[in-house]
C-alpha cells in the first residue's frame, strides 16, 4: 500500500489517484505489475468509476501521481494514454461496423485503412467474431457485444486495460460463458489490467488480486482468496457471506467489542477479527444443553429464502446471519419476532489479527 | 363567377374592421367628451361632426407631407385620429382591391389609380391634387459628378430604380427612354424609400427619385436635376373610396389635402402645384 | 434484481399495445375542435391559392424564363446558404453544446435572435455590418475588392442569416441529448476531440444535422425580408421565387398565384421527401 515510495517501478503500474469532486474525495493507491489483473471491489458509490476515469484521463487528478511503464500519465490526454477501456454499456459505435469498431483506434493511432481493417479482422477472429465483422453492434447479443468492445480495446495494445463492470450488461447465463471466456482473455494479457466491479464473484473469478474501495478509500487489499476467509469489514463480510465480528483475543476467548465472549481455536491474544459462515450456525427453541460454549438468544427480524436455504437474520446479544433448511425451519416453527438461541462450534469459527 | 366571391371576402374583411373601428370611435369619443364639431377649423368649415379613424392609403413619397396633414386634420377635428399606409403605390392599390379597409387612396400616378377606379372600388372621380418630378440622389457631395441622365450609365456606377411597377419606377422608364439611354441598375427596388435609402446607406451611387424625396432626405443625399424630368412629370391623384368605414371624414381629409393650406405643406415639401 | 428484470420485459408488450390502440380512443372535444380549427386555418389558405390559381393560363405563366430563373435562383441560393449554414453552424452548435465558456448562454442567446429578429431588420443590419460602407464591408471593398450587397452571394448571406439559427438549434439539441460518453470511448482508443467529433459524433447527430438543414433550407427559400433589403431586387442576380411573386403581385396577380403554385409545389416535394428520410415521427 505504501506505493509512494522513491523508488518508482520501471513497469507496470503505479498510481496514486487524488479525485476532489464537490464533497466526494477519491485518495486511493494503485500498483501492479505487467500481467496482473486487479479488481477494484466496491459498493455503488464508493468512487471505483471514478478511479477508473482517473486512470484513462477522462477524469483529472486533483493531487497525487499517475505513472504507467515508469512513465508520468497525468496531464496526459486520454487520447494519448497507452490505455484501452471496455466500459460498462460497451459503447460501441452504433453506426460502424464491429470491424470497423475494432478498427477505429489502430486507424487512430495512424495504422492505414486497409491495415487497420486486416488488424481487426484478426482481433475479432481471436474473438470467434469472425462471422459478425459485418455487424452493427445493434445486431450483436450482449456477450458478442462485449467481446467487441474488449477486441477494440486490445486493438491498440493498450499497457493499461481497464474494464468497468464488464460483465454488468449480461444476463445470468450469457454471463457465466462470458466470465470464462472473459478470464482466459485477461490470463492471456500482458501489460496491467485493472476492472471494476460490485459483484465479488466477478471479482475472484478474473482478479489475482482485489483492491476494496468504500467511500473512495482502499478497506482490503490481497489475493481473493485471501479476502474471502479474512474480510475485515462489513462490507466484503457480507459480499463473501460471513459474520464477521471484531474483538480481542486472549488465549482461545475472544472478547468482542459489541459484549458477548466467542471461543475459537486459534490461540491469539490482542486484537482479532473472528468470522464464521451463516451455515455453521444451529438455532434452538430452548436454551441449549449440549457442549456448545457459543450460544447466544436472539430474536429472529428476518426470514428469506437463500437458493435452497433459509436466510434468518437475528438481533440479540450477538447479531447474526443463519442459514437453515426449510425443513429445519418448518420443525422450529421459526416466525419474525420468535426468541430462539443461537449456538457456533469453536472449530467452525475463525480467527485472525486484526 | 370568382369576381363575386372576392366580393364576398371582401366584405367580411371590411365588416370585422368595421366593427372593431366602431369600438375604436366609441372609446376616444368617451375619452374626450368636448363636441367634436371644431368651430375653431382652420380651413373646411365641417357642418357634421367628425369623430373615428379615417385611414389613408398614401404613395410612400407622400410620407412627410401627409404626417404633417394628418396631424393638422386631428387638431382641427379633437376626437378623429388619421391612420396612414404608406407604400408603393402598386402594392397600396393591389391590397384595395383585394379588401383592406381604408378610406382615401392617395397614388403617385393615375395608372395606379385606375386600377381601384377600374375595380369599382372608388367613389367619384379622383382629382389630382398635386404633381411630382423626378430628381437624382446622388451621395452627399455628389463625388460620382453626376450631371445629367446620361451621367448614370457611366460603367462602375452603381445605380438602383424603383421598380417598373411602381409609378416613380415607371417614370424613371419614360426618362430613359425620352433620353434614348439604357441603364442597368444594381436593383429594382420595391418602393421610392428604399430607393433612397440605399443611397443614403451609401450602397449605390445614385437613384432616381421625386423631388420631394430628396428634399425630406436632406443632407444626406445630394440632388441632381435633370432636363428630362420635365417631360415625366406625376400627377397624383386623390380618391375617397368606396367602401369607406368613414366616409364623411374621408371627404373631410380630402378637403384639407385640396385647400390652400394644404397645398403650402405639400409644395413646401417639394411638390408642383397641380 | 430479477423481478424487476423481468416485469420490465412484460411491461414491453402491454405498452406496445396500448400505443396500438391510440386510435379508437375518441378525442375529447376540448381538444378536436382547436386542432380541426387549427388544421383548417393551415390548410385553408394553401387550398385557396389551389382554387384561384389562373390553372387555363398556368401553362404559358410557367414557360417563361424569368419564373425559371427566379426558381433556379432561389433554389440555388438556398442550398448554397444551407451548405453556409452547416460548414459554419455544426460547429457553433458543438461550441455551445459541448464546452463551457463564460457567457456562453449568452451567446446561445444571441445565436437565436435572428429567428426573432424581422428579417428586414436583419437585412439593414448585413448591410451596416457587410454593405459598401459597413463596418467589415468597407474593409473586405478595399482589401478584396468584394462588395455583398446587390450580388447572388449578397442573397445568399442574407439568406445563411437568417437560416443558419434554425440549424444551430436543431443541431444543438441533439448533441445535448446524444450520449457524450461515445466521444469519450473514442478518445481512450486515440482520437483527438476533432477526429471524435468527425467519426462518431458527427455520424451519431446525422439525422438532427440533416433535419436542422431541411429546416434552415426551407427558411432560406421562403427567405423575404433580409434579401430585398441586403440583395436588393433584380432579375436573374438576387430576384428569388418570394421577391418575384412579391412583385408580381402587384401587377399581375395571376403570375403571382403561379408562382406561388411552383414554389409550394417545389417545397412540399422536398421537404416530404426529406422528411420520410430523417424526420420521421416514431
Amino acid at each position: 500500500m505504501t506505493a509512494t515510495t522513491p523508488t518508482t517501478p520501471t513497469t507496470g503500474l503505479d498510481a496514486h489517484l487524488v479525485v476532489d469532486r464537490g464533497g466526494f474525495n477519491l485518495d486511493l493507491c494503485l500498483a501492479a505489475a505487467p500481467g496482473d489483473v486487479v479488481a477494484l471491489l466496491g459498493p455503488n458509490g464508493a468512487g471505483k468509476t471514478t478511479a477508473l476515469r482517473a486512470l484513462a484521463g477522462l477524469t483529472p487528478l486533483s493531487a497525487g501521481h499517475l505513472c504507467l511503464d515508469g512513465a508520468e500519465l497525468d496531464g496526459t490526454p486520454p487520447e494519448a494514454r497507452p490505455v484501452g477501456v471496455v466500459f460498462q454499456d460497451y459503447l460501441l459505435f452504433p453506426h460502424l461496423t464491429a470491424l470497423d469498431n475494432v478498427a477505429f483506434g489502430p486507424r487512430c493511432h495512424g495504422m492505414p485503412k486497409a491495415a487497420a481493417r486486416a488488424h481487426a479482422a484478426d482481433w475479432l477472429n481471436r474473438m470467434g467474431l469472425a462471422d459478425h465483422a459485418g455487424a452493427k453492434p445493434r445486431r450483436l447479443s450482449g456477450g458478442q457485444a462485449q467481446r467487441v468492445a474488449l477486441a477494440r480495446a486490445l486493438a491498440t495494445h493498450p499497457r493499461l486495460l481497464l474494464l468497468d463492470e464488464p460483465l454488468a450488461a449480461l444476463d445470468a447465463r450469457t454471463r457465466l460463458d462470458v466470465r470464462a471466456e472473459l478470464r482466459r482473455h485477461l490470463a492471456a494479457f500482458e501489460a496491467v489490467a485493472v476492472l471494476v466491479t460490485h459483484d465479488p464473484l466477478d471479482a475472484m473469478v478474473l482478479a489475482d488480486r482485489l483492491v476494496v474501495v468504500e467511500g473512495g478509500r482502499v478497506v482490503q487489499e490481497g489475493t481473493p482468496a485471501d479476502i474471502a476467509r479474512h474480510p475485515r469489514t462489513d462490507y466484503i463480510a457480507s459480499l463473501v457471506g460471513l459474520n464477521l465480528y471484531q474483538g480481542r483475543a486472549d488465549g482461545h476467548a475472544v472478547r468482542l467489542d459489541a459484549g458477548p465472549h466467542i471461543t475459537t481455536t486459534e490461540d491469539l491474544t490482542g486484537p482479532v477479527f473472528v468470522a464464521f459462515p451463516p451455515s455453521a450456525v444451529t438455532l434452538h427453541r430452548d436454551r441449549p444443553d449440549s457442549s456448545a460454549r457459543n450460544a447466544w438468544q436472539g430474536e429472529i427480524t428476518g426470514l428469506e429464502s437463500h437458493g435452497d436455504q433459509i436466510r434468518v437474520d437475528l438481533t440479540g446479544e450477538l447479531p447474526l446471519t443463519a442459514d437453515l433448511t426449510t425443513a429445519a425451519v418448518a420443525e422450529l416453527g421459526l416466525h419474525t419476532g420468535a426468541s430462539v438461541w443461537a449456538t457456533v462450534k469453536a472449530a467452525q469459527t475463525h480467527a485472525y489479527p486484526a | 363567377m370568382i369576381r363575386s366571391a372576392r366580393r364576398r371576402t371582401l366584405q367580411l374583411a371590411v365588416g370585422g374592421t368595421a366593427v372593431l373601428l366602431t369600438l375604436s370611435a366609441c372609446s376616444s369619443s368617451s375619452s374626450s367628451d368636448t363636441p367634436a364639431g371644431a368651430s375653431d377649423s382652420p380651413s373646411a368649415s365641417p357642418s357634421t361632426k367628425l369623430s373615428g379613424t379615417v385611414t389613408v392609403f398614401a404613395a410612400a413619397s407622400l410620407q412627410e407631407s401627409f404626417t404633417t396633414l394628418g396631424k393638422e386634420f386631428e387638431a382641427a377635428y379633437p376626437g378623429t385620429k388619421v391612420e396612414f399606409n404608406f407604400g408603393g403605390s402598386d402594392v397600396l392599390a393591389a391590397s384595395i382591391t383585394s379588401g383592406a379597409p381604408a378610406d382615401v387612396f392617395a397614388a403617385a400616378s393615375p395608372k395606379t389609380m385606375k386600377i381601384v377606379t377600374d375595380a369599382k372600388d372608388a367613389t367619384g372621380t379622383p382629382v389630382t391634387f398635386v404633381r411630382n418630378q423626378l430628381e437624382i440622389a446622388a451621395l452627399p457631395g455628389n463625388p460620382k459628378k453626376i450631371s445629367s441622365l446620361k451621367d448614370l450609365t457611366k460603367s462602375g456606377l452603381k445605380v438602383a430604380l424603383c421598380a417598373k411597377t411602381v409609378p416613380c419606377g415607371a417614370a424613371a422608364q419614360n426618362a430613359l427612354t425620352a433620353a434614348g439611354l439604357k441603364l442597368t441598375p444594381v436593383s429594382y427596388e420595391q418602393d421610392v424609400k428604399s430607393a433612397l435609402t440605399k443611397v443614403e446607406l451609401k450602397e449605390v451611387d445614385a437613384s432616381i427619385v421625386y423631388k420631394t424625396d430628396v428634399k425630406a432626405a436632406a443632407g444626406k443625399v445630394a440632388g441632381v436635376e435633370f432636363a428630362e424630368s420635365s417631360k415625366v412629370i406625376n400627377d397624383y391623384p386623390i380618391v375617397a373610396l368606396k367602401n369607406a368605414p368613414n366616409a364623411t371624414a374621408a371627404q373631410a381629409f380630402i378637403g384639407l389635402v385640396e385647400s390652400a393650406e394644404g397645398q403650402k405643406v405639400l409644395t413646401t415639401a417639394g411638390f408642383l402645384k397641380p | 434484481m430479477k423481478p424487476v428484470t423481468a416485469e420490465v420485459v412484460e411491461s414491453r408488450p402491454r405498452s406496445r399495445a396500448r400505443g396500438r390502440g391510440r386510435g379508437r380512443g375518441r378525442a375529447p372535444l376540448p381538444l378536436l375542435l382547436p386542432a380541426l380549427l387549427g388544421l383548417a386555418f393551415l390548410l385553408v389558405p394553401l387550398v385557396a391559392l389551389l382554387v384561384r390559381a389562373p390553372w387555363r393560363s398556368l401553362p404559358q405563366q410557367l414557360t417563361s424564363t424569368e419564373v425559371w430563373q427566379a426558381l433556379r435562383l432561389s433554389l440555388v441560393c438556398a442550398t448554397a446558404a444551407t451548405a453556409v449554414s452547416l460548414v459554419l453552424g455544426v460547429p457553433l452548435a458543438w461550441l455551445l453544446a459541448r464546452t463551457s465558456f463564460p457567457g456562453r448562454r449568452m451567446v446561445r442567446a444571441l445565436v437565436t435572435l435572428p429567428l426573432v429578429l424581422p428579417p428586414v431588420v436583419g437585412g439593414v443590419a448585413l448591410l451596416l455590418a457587410l454593405g459598401r460602407n459597413g463596418v467589415v464591408g468597407r474593409w473586405l471593398d478595399s482589401a478584396f475588392g468584394i462588395t455583398l450587397p446587390f450580388t447572388t452571394a449578397g442573397v445568399v448571406v442574407a439568406e445563411a442569416f437568417v437560416a443558419m439559427p434554425f440549424l444551430v438549434i436543431s443541431v444543438e439539441g441533439t448533441l445535448r441529448a446524444a450520449d457524450a460518453r461515445y466521444e469519450e470511448a473514442a478518445a481512450t482508443l486515440g482520437a483527438s476531440r476533432f477526429t471524435a467529433f468527425r467519426r462518431v459524433t458527427l455520424p451519431l447527430i446525422a439525422p438532427g444535422v440533416a433535419a436542422g438543414a431541411v429546416l434552415a433550407w426551407a427558411r432560406a427559400l421562403g427567405e423575404f425580408g433580409a434579401t430585398i433589403t441586403f440583395a436588393g431586387n433584380f432579375p436573374g442576380r438576387t430576384q428569388t421565387m418570394p421577391l418575384s411573386v412579391y412583385l408580381a403581385l402587384q401587377s399581375d396577380p395571376a403570375a403571382a398565384i403561379a408562382l406561388s403554385l411552383v414554389l409550394l409545389a417545389v417545397s412540399i416535394a422536398v421537404l416530404a421527401g426529406l422528411r420520410d428520410r430523417w424526420m420521421a415521427a416514431p
